[in-house]
């Protein structure tokens, strides 16, 4: 078995006295889509924060092409190539659409992914780029902070429930553009409240319960009963 | 005839106030801090400029290219030393060790060079001036002065506005934890905005040391007038705060005209008075 | 069926902590008698900073409110002080509180600009309001202008026919005005206006959305501090019989010592400005003829207080060992409980 690009090995969380996840461990295989799901307060965040250095963990919880970033500042972890698209968008008012793009690649990380290839990628964000950001649609906004993300040419994606609060035929729309993102060379790991959205696209599914995991398997394999029980914990 | 005079002076003084606003509202913009020592700092550079001179005997004016890179430097150090570690939701802590700061920065200047008023001699351009139309002066120091700050707030308005470094001041300002999520470091980030603002500062200082008479106590001042720039001009706009700076100037100098005591009052009225009528400023950041 | 509770202040430390202030305070106001002038004048002093660091703790530490400009109110005390005694002949003992009064009154429209400006502004603009006392203080020609003046022979003598006497009515005036001070702060705090305050101190935005004024709380204390402030100002120019717009409203005597006092002492505890006043006198006294290098170290120690024990010297006793020295807590008893001990 390929050696996986994301190991995460029973990782503990706490937020000062309260502990959000208790144990949990995952495996992101190079050129893959895992989706994680479970119901709000589940600890789905909190997982994607830790990988991506929002939030410190033990040094060996997390390790990334073999390699322990547990305990790295978030900004160094987008210099090792993983990219979260956080909850909610979190666009940066001051900066046009095209700032918002630039500034995710920052780093000047090489890679498939530049601006004209996010724009071709995401053809309305073109004809809005020296837009304030915060005036476009909540699709487009979304857009805009999947392809900021896409601009540090991560190796890894993270997706922080980008359906959060758009209309289904939008979700659709983004998520038929993630195969595209697959086949550049991203992996990817999506955090969904839309379980339909996440079966479709991923291969693996993880499952949380009150900050452990409930269920884990290939996506094509779970039944529903077992996903259901899974989520609500029955 | 006469008041035309004092107005440009008002107007030419204006520019100098502007620097000291737009390295206070740099960093307030960036980090929301505001640094007490702010005037304290623009003395140190004065002093700074003056050893400078004194051992290398250069003109106050080419002093400048030494004094910036060495304020600059100062700037960094003392955010990721210090500073950095005051940021936070609690307003007591960055304002406090600020103040700190400055009480520090003036007594130790006060130990090392004693409380004799000095100043640096540029030579002729000081007394220099020459005719804009009958009966009209305009000093070529004051003149360069201004004219030196409205480039320093031009090039600061394209850093902030066309490059990846005020993209990135930009992003910080707006949410820090997302700037790290772009690999931006933040301690990275609020130690080079200091060391902007104190190597604006450096430059003001220069200015200050050659036009008049300073000594460490005047810091205080100093911090006052950039502030009042500021409010007057409103928050989060570079060009806003050469217009603050500008009317102070004017005010201060209409005001010494009426009465030689009561150049000070004059700014601070104006002050008040825009605070009374118009809290926001003149031409305040409208936010998207 | 409903509980009645009421609400318990004191605690066994607070209760001993009360007796000794009472015992101390009975000590003091015998000074007179067991101790020499410069005594009396140290103790005036250590008297005005208690008053004045509570004061400011009480603005900045429980309302928020960082003023770097309190000196404004000092030197106007003064200055009401002096031309209220000359001008308008009020006898020099009654124009201290007459100096509170005026300050409150200032401190309303003054409140309504600063009141523009947030957090950081804020306190820059206290430190401008400040300037300008100062300013208009050294066109007062009447009052000496920019060189100050000293109060009159005529009226130094109307406070008591001897020196002695008169040392002494000062002396008893400060202890009086600093113990006042300090029933007073304690009694707001202890009110609903006290549980505003805390309220308003740990989290603004919830305060508020509980229903808190925050705004009128914040007004009430800015000017009940002005007034004291004031009345502290009058009392200590009255005792140095010389005043000028300089040393009215100095910065490094009225707010750099006084705040150093009060973040080392402890902000946003009572007993933090007597600590710290305590520690700024003690060191004083060791480190006398430093000058500059003494306010130097003054300002690195407090910068070292603030990022390393930012609750300051007693805020760290008091969450190591729970101590008390006043009775602030606020302990619901029920009823019910008093079947029980």
């Amino acid at each position: 078995m390929p050696e996986p690009l994301l190991d995460v090995r029973a990782l503990d969380a706490f937020y000062g006295d309260f502990q959000a996840l208790f144990g949990v461990s995952l495996r992101v295989p190079p050129g893959e889509v895992v989706a994680v799901i479970g119901a709000n307060g589940a600890g789905k965040s909190t997982l994607l924060k830790c990988i991506a250095g929002v939030i410190a963990s033990r040094r060996d919880a997390i390790l990334f092409d073999g390699e322990p970033i547990g305990d790295a500042p978030a900004h160094a972890v987008v210099a090792r190539g993983i990219a979260l698209v956080p909850e909610g968008r979190r666009l940066f008012p001051s900066l046009s659409v095209e700032e918002n793009l630039l500034i995710g690649g920052q780093l000047g990380r090489g890679g498939p992914w530049s601006l004209p290839r996010i724009y071709e990628l995401f053809p309305a964000l073109a004809e809005r780029r020296h837009l304030p950001s915060t005036s476009l649609s909540g699709g487009e906004q979304q857009m805009v902070a999947i392809g900021r993300a896409l601009m540090s040419n991560p190796k890894l994606l993270l997706c922080d429930e980008i359906s959060l609060g758009l209309a289904p035929i939008v979700v659709r729309q983004i998520y038929a553009r993630l195969p595209s993102i697959v086949a550049e060379g991203s992996s990817l790991v999506i955090v969904e409240q839309d379980i339909v959205q996440a079966l479709k696209a991923a291969n693996h599914v993880y499952c949380l319960q009150e900050g452990r995991v409930a269920l884990a398997g290939a996506a094509a394999m779970l039944t529903r009963e077992a996903i259901s029980a899974a989520y609500f914990g029955a | 005839m006469e008041w035309v005079n004092i107005i440009i002076q008002g107007v030419l003084i204006g520019g100098l106030y502007a620097m000291f606003a737009a390295g206070l509202a740099l960093i307030f913009g960036v980090m929301r801090l505001v640094n007490i020592a702010h005037g304290d700092l623009i003395v140190l550079a004065a002093y700074i400029a003056l050893m400078t001179t004194d051992t290398l005997g250069l003109n106050p004016l080419l002093a400048i290219l030494i004094v910036v890179p060495i304020m600059a430097a100062i700037g960094y150090g003392l955010q990721r030393a210090l500073l950095n570690r005051t940021l936070g939701d609690d307003v007591l802590p960055p304002l406090l060790v600020t103040f700190g700061l400055s009480v520090i920065i003036q007594n130790a200047l006060l130990e090392v060079f004693t409380a004799d008023s000095r100043r640096l001699r540029a030579g002729a351009i000081e007394v220099a001036s020459f005719p804009l139309t009958e009966g009209v002066w305009i000093g070529v120091l004051p003149l360069l002065q201004f004219v030196v700050a409205v480039a320093v707030i031009g090039a600061l308005q394209l850093l902030f506005y066309r490059t990846a470094l005020g993209r990135a001041f930009r992003a910080t300002s707006d949410d820090q934890s997302v700037a790290q999520l772009m690999g931006l470091d933040n301690r990275h980030i609020f130690g080079l905005a200091m060391a902007l603002s104190l190597a604006v500062i450096a430059v003001a200082g220069v200015f200050i040391a050659v036009r008049t008479n300073f000594d460490p106590a005047i810091g205080p001042a100093r911090l006052i007038f950039g502030f009042e720039a500021v409010i007057i001009g409103g928050l989060g706009s570079m060009w806003g705060t050469l217009a603050g700076g500008v009317i102070l100037g004017v005010s201060q100098a209409i005001g010494a005209q009426i009465n030689p005591g009561w150049q000070l009052l004059a700014g601070h009225l104006a002050f008040l008075i825009i605070l009374a009528v118009r809290p926001e400023g003149l031409f305040p950041k409208v936010q998207g | 069926m409903t509980a009645s509770f009421h609400v318990e202040h004191a605690t066994r430390a607070s209760r001993i902590g009360t007796a000794a202030f009472a015992v101390a305070i009975v000590l003091l106001a015998a000074a007179p008698a067991w101790g020499g002038r410069d005594d009396l004048r140290l103790l005036s002093e250590i008297y005005a900073y208690v008053a004045l660091a509570s004061l400011w703790n009480l603005l900045a530490g429980y309302a928020g409110l960082v003023s770097v400009g309190q000196q404004a109110y000092v030197g106007l005390g003064g200055y009401v002080l002096f031309a209220s005694t000359i001008e308008a002949g009020v006898h020099p003992l009654l124009a201290v509180p007459v100096a509170g009064v005026v300050a409150a009154v200032v401190a309303l429209p003054v409140a309504g600009l600063l009141f523009r400006l947030r957090g950081h502004y804020f306190a820059i603009g206290t430190w401008v309001v400040a300037e300008v006392f100062r300013l208009i203080a050294s066109q007062i020609s009447a009052l000496g202008g920019g060189s100050g003046i000293s109060l009159p022979a005529a009226i130094v003598t109307e406070m008591a026919p001897s020196r002695q006497l008169r040392e002494f009515l000062i002396y008893w005036l400060a202890l009086a005005l600093v113990v006042v001070v300090l029933a007073a702060i304690v009694l707001l705090l202890r009110s609903r206006y006290g549980l505003a305050l805390t309220a308003i101190r740990d989290n603004e935005l919830a305060a508020r959305s509980n229903g808190v004024d925050v705004t009128r709380t914040k007004l009430v204390v800015y000017v009940l501090t002005a007034f004291g402030t004031a009345m502290v100002g009058a009392l200590i120019f009255l005792q140095k019989l010389r005043i000028s717009p300089d040393t009215a409203f100095s910065v490094n005597d009225w707010t750099a010592f006084v705040i150093f006092i009060t973040v080392i002492g402890g902000i946003g505890r009572v007993e933090g400005p007597i600590i710290g006043t305590v520690v700024f006198f003690v060191l004083r006294q060791t480190l006398a003829d430093l000058g500059s290098l003494y306010l130097l170290m003054l300002g690195a120690v407090a910068i070292a207080v603030m990022l390393l024990a930012p609750k300051g010297i007693w805020g760290f006793l008091a969450e190591r060992f729970g101590w008390q020295l006043l009775p602030l807590e606020r302990r619901l008893r029920f009823a019910a409980d008093a079947r029980t001990t």
